[in-house]
């Protein structure tokens, strides 16, 4: 008598390509599984070894790899592998590995040889490249808003385990064996602000975990009265509650963690694991930067470049939107300049002192995409002695520059790198710098420098990148000068006034065939939500973020705020779509749009976001205007 | 297998480090004495010696759903089996059986195991099947969850019919469970502050190897619940060279 599996059957019945198939096959399937158990770390399939069986995933989660040990993709319930070496003389081809521990269900060679013969769409799903069939499955709609728009918030199961700073390991020890967890965040609610509703759970301090009770507390000998602060690993890496799935993964793999606290607003709200983000991935900006971070030499990293553009497009292609596209590009610019810092420090030693190396404009804005140059700078620890120190910085940006213009970041025309000794200072410099600009401000010098009041820490000290951040927030408020000579060059730069089938109307009745998109409608954009974040006291770097913080902060007349976030989503799309196309044409992608490449639609709707734009450069004008007149 | 009410849980005293007997010797013993040819025969086959490494060691998973905890009273249900090793658990050799008990079907054990009267009315007599189930179960060495029900129960149904009983050696998975969080008896903190021994029931114990929930009390699910299980201790805390006389009961 064959005896019916009920929950195999049920697994099958949920999972493609096995749910499309005839109920009797499925019954036959699950008569003839086979099933073992693999503990987290456990090589499943090794490379050139006989592979049996077909593995399908029932719990858990398994890294399958490439022949050279690079990553190939990671899988999760329902993930199948083992496919390839059966198609081809059943030797594994890629070698697989339990990620966590799983429970895999095996279909024998013989069941899978009939259902490949007698079944097209599963020979289809096994057959085809892997990553084809992720386009298949993103090309459903539902799977491709899930994959590119979830924000890591949806994932959060319950609120996370917190003690206070102050709290004893014991009473933190105590606390993880009632809630069953290994690990506990720490929180310090001294540095709440007064003015907000104060949280429950403070602000983040650090974590600690059996492991640290073990090693830093009953090893060392310490008494269980130890205040956590202690022991705690503090610097942890955590996501903010309000950032996409895929960046949650892009920041678990370049850390190699398992775990990420969800933050909002500096406050703990949740805790996700590899396993919750696993089945959001694709094999998309994720792999390129996996394997930025696996080259040796600047020559291997230049030959990625083919992947950053497959990337951009097939982002395009799977509807991501702008945000996610130009976060993805600058996640994968920030990787080639750390890999190359990296490869720097190899190759020149240790820095004599600490540093910072800083992303400036679209890169610190998370906006770049795949037109970009290189716009950095070097912050240097206090203790900097150019006569002593300063060669070897020079040597540092000169490689990090030159690698990231052998890799597709052009050299800034304005010289703004840190090769630029200018740019290459001590921190205390960099802080007079800001407060001159911001005290003493010159129209003619803004001008080419708002590029440094959108800025990002890289590598090395990030801190000093917030503390400057912090010290222009505090300072900007307090200078009308400054906002209004920036204000004025946020206007410099003007819309095209309307479309026609093949020419642009300019507002003194000029046509042209072409418009340039970065410097007609995305810059000047930036540029005036720059003005009004810095007007507002707003921290955030990102144009979209600093837009809500504006509308937050009751800036601009009702509704105009969505306008702004519409129009400039639509412009941005504009600009990538058309970059898009070059690249699909094997042309050079660029940033001018010829109106007669645009759909009627298009022209329509760039036609009222440009007059958004204007109406928003009016409002800047008189704001700022007679701010100056007070 | 059968779910046990709260206050017939597992009481939480520590398992005792007793020897298990020497099953092969005991087995070539208990071939001499069968007079049952069916008996005979499975002890005829024998069982591994004790320092075989488990991961040679040939086993089968198996489960009862039964109509109440007492062997001597109640009945078996049904049986589910499912032959395994360390590597493969083989879907393919899995065999489930339902019964007719010795007594009629409580309308409370019908809504535990969802077997219903006339299913029971169509079923066959132990007897019946206990020719093919022996076969299975020869020169195995046999899986459960909780060993207080499908050994003493078999005995006592064949101790009924054929006026003979069985003995055959068991890997118990609660009980692997049971080293770990029953090693010593509750302490008196726990208990005056009221806190609850780590569950080893068998969903419980699944969960805490990340093994998927499966509905309980069908015996065929129920044994292949445990047969996981068993994979997924080994690979935990012992190693494929385990002997199994560390193991079996």
């Amino acid at each position: 008598m064959q005896a019916e599996q009920l929950e195999i059957l049920d697994f099958l019945h949920r999972h493609p390509p096995f749910c499309d198939l005839p109920e009797e096959t499925l019954g036959w399937i699950s008569q003839n599984i086979e099933i073992s158990y693999f503990k987290a770390g456990t090589q499943i399939l090794q490379f050139g070894e006989e592979v049996d069986a077909l593995h399908i995933i029932r719990s858990g989660a398994v890294e399958v790899f490439r022949r050279n040990g690079d990553l190939h993709n990671r899988l999760s319930e329902g993930g199948i592998f083992g496919e390839f070496g059966l198609l081809r003389n059943r030797r594994v081809r890629f070698p697989a590995k339990a990620l966590e521990d799983s429970l895999v269900y095996l279909i024998p060679e013989t069941i899978f040889n009939e259902l490949f013969e007698n079944h097209e769409l599963f020979a289809d799903f096994v057959e085809i490249e892997d990553h084809t069939r992720l386009r298949h499955a993103v090309s459903r709609k539902e799977d491709a808003n899930e994959l590119m728009t979830s924000k890591v918030e949806t994932l959060i199961a319950r609120e996370p385990v917190t003690v206070n700073i102050q709290a004893t390991v014991q009473e933190a020890a105590i606390l993880m064996s009632e809630e069953s967890v290994s690990s506990v965040l720490v929180v310090n609610e001294r540095t709440g602000d007064p003015a907000k509703q104060a949280s429950a759970s403070g602000y983040l301090a650090g974590i600690v975990t059996d492991v640290d009770i073990r090693k830093r507390l009953v090893a060392a000998g310490l008494s269980y009265t130890t205040p956590v602060s202690e022991i705690m690993t503090r610097n942890l890496a955590s996501i903010e509650h309000h950032q996409f799935v895929f960046e949650a993964s892009l920041a678990m793999l370049r850390k190699n963690i398992h775990h990420l606290p969800v933050l909002k607003k500096g406050h703990p709200i949740g805790m996700i694991a590899l396993s919750d983000i696993i089945r959001y991935e694709s094999q998309n900006s994720l792999f390129v930067v996996s394997s930025i971070f696996h080259q040796y030499t600047v020559e291997d990293l230049k030959a990625l470049g083919d992947d950053v553009k497959a990337c951009f497009s097939r982002m395009v292609n799977e509807d991501a939107n702008s945000h996610m596209i130009g976060s993805a590009m600058s996640i994968i610019g920030r990787s080639f300049k750390q890999r190359l810092l990296e490869l720097a420090e190899v190759e020149l030693g240790p820095p004599p002192v600490p540093y910072c190396f800083l992303a400036l404009g679209s890169m610190a804005r998370e906006e770049q995409l795949i037109v970009t140059d290189q716009d950095n700078a070097l912050i240097l620890d206090n203790r900097f002695d150019p006569d002593r120190h300063d060669g070897y910085f020079k040597a540092l940006a000169k490689f990090v520059s030159d690698g990231l213009a052998e890799c597709g970041y052009t050299y800034c025309k304005g010289e703004i790198m840190a090769t630029n000794v200018k740019w290459r200072q001590p921190l205390h410099v960099w802080e007079d710098y800001f407060t001159e600009w911001i005290e003493n401000p010159t129209p003619e010098f803004l001008l080419n420098s708002s590029i440094f009041f959108d800025l990002d820490g890289v590598w090395g000290k990030t801190d000093w990148a917030a503390q400057l951040r912090e010290l222009i927030v505090r300072e900007a408020k307090k200078s009308p000068r400054f906002l209004t000579c920036m204000a004025r060059n946020a206007l410099r730069r003007t819309p095209p006034l309307g479309f026609f089938k093949n020419f642009v109307m300019e507002k003194d009745g000029r046509h042209s065939n072409s418009f340039n998109i970065k410097r007609r409608g995305t810059a000047p954009l930036a540029d005036l939500i720059r003005v009004h974040s810095l007007a507002c006291g707003s921290t955030a770097r990102n144009t979209f973020d600093r837009l809500q913080d504006i509308i937050d902060a009751d800036i601009l007349p009702h509704g105009h705020g969505q306008d702004i976030r519409d129009a400039l989503e639509f412009i941005a799309m504009v600009r990538i779509r058309h970059q898009a196309l070059d690249l699909e044409a094997n042309r050079t992608p660029d940033n001018n749009v010829e109106p007669e490449n645009l759909s009627d639609f298009e022209r329509k709707t760039l036609k009222d976001a440009f007059q958004i734009l204007s109406n928003a450069q009016k409002f800047v004008r008189f704001r700022y205007q007679s701010q100056r007149s007070r | 297998m059968l779910y046990l009410r709260k206050k017939n849980a597992f009481n939480g005293t520590p398992y005792s480090k007793s020897s298990p007997p020497d099953w092969a010797a005991r087995f070539k013993k208990l071939a001499a004495q069968a007079k049952d040819p069916r008996l005979q025969s499975f002890y005829n086959a024998g069982t591994v010696d004790g320092d075989t490494p488990i991961s040679k060691v040939p086993l089968v998973a198996m489960d009862f759903e039964t109509t109440g905890l007492d062997p001597e009273s109640n009945g078996i249900v049904s049986i589910g089996l499912v032959p395994m090793d360390l590597n493969r658990i083989r879907c393919s050799g899995a065999q489930h059986w339902i019964l007719k008990p010795r007594e009629e079907l409580s309308s409370e054990s019908i809504v535990i195991h969802g077997i219903t009267h006339s299913e029971v009315a169509r079923a066959p007599d132990i007897i019946r099947i206990l020719d093919e189930l022996l076969k299975a179960l020869a020169g195995k060495v046999v899986v459960v969850h909780h060993r207080g029900i499908e050994r003493p129960f078999l005995n006592a149904e064949l101790l009924n019919r054929i006026g003979e009983g069985c003995e055959f050696p068991v890997i118990d998975t609660m009980e692997l469970e049971a080293r770990v969080y029953r090693s010593k008896p509750r302490g008196i903190v726990d208990r005056l502050l009221g806190r609850h021994p780590t569950s080893i029931r068998l969903a419980d114990s699944r969960a805490r190897y990340n093994l998927p929930f499966y509905s309980p009390h069908h015996a065929l699910t129920d044994a292949l619940a445990s047969a996981e299980l068993l994979q997924a201790q080994i690979a935990d805390r012992y190693s494929p060279d385990t002997p199994i006389k560390e193991l079996w009961k």
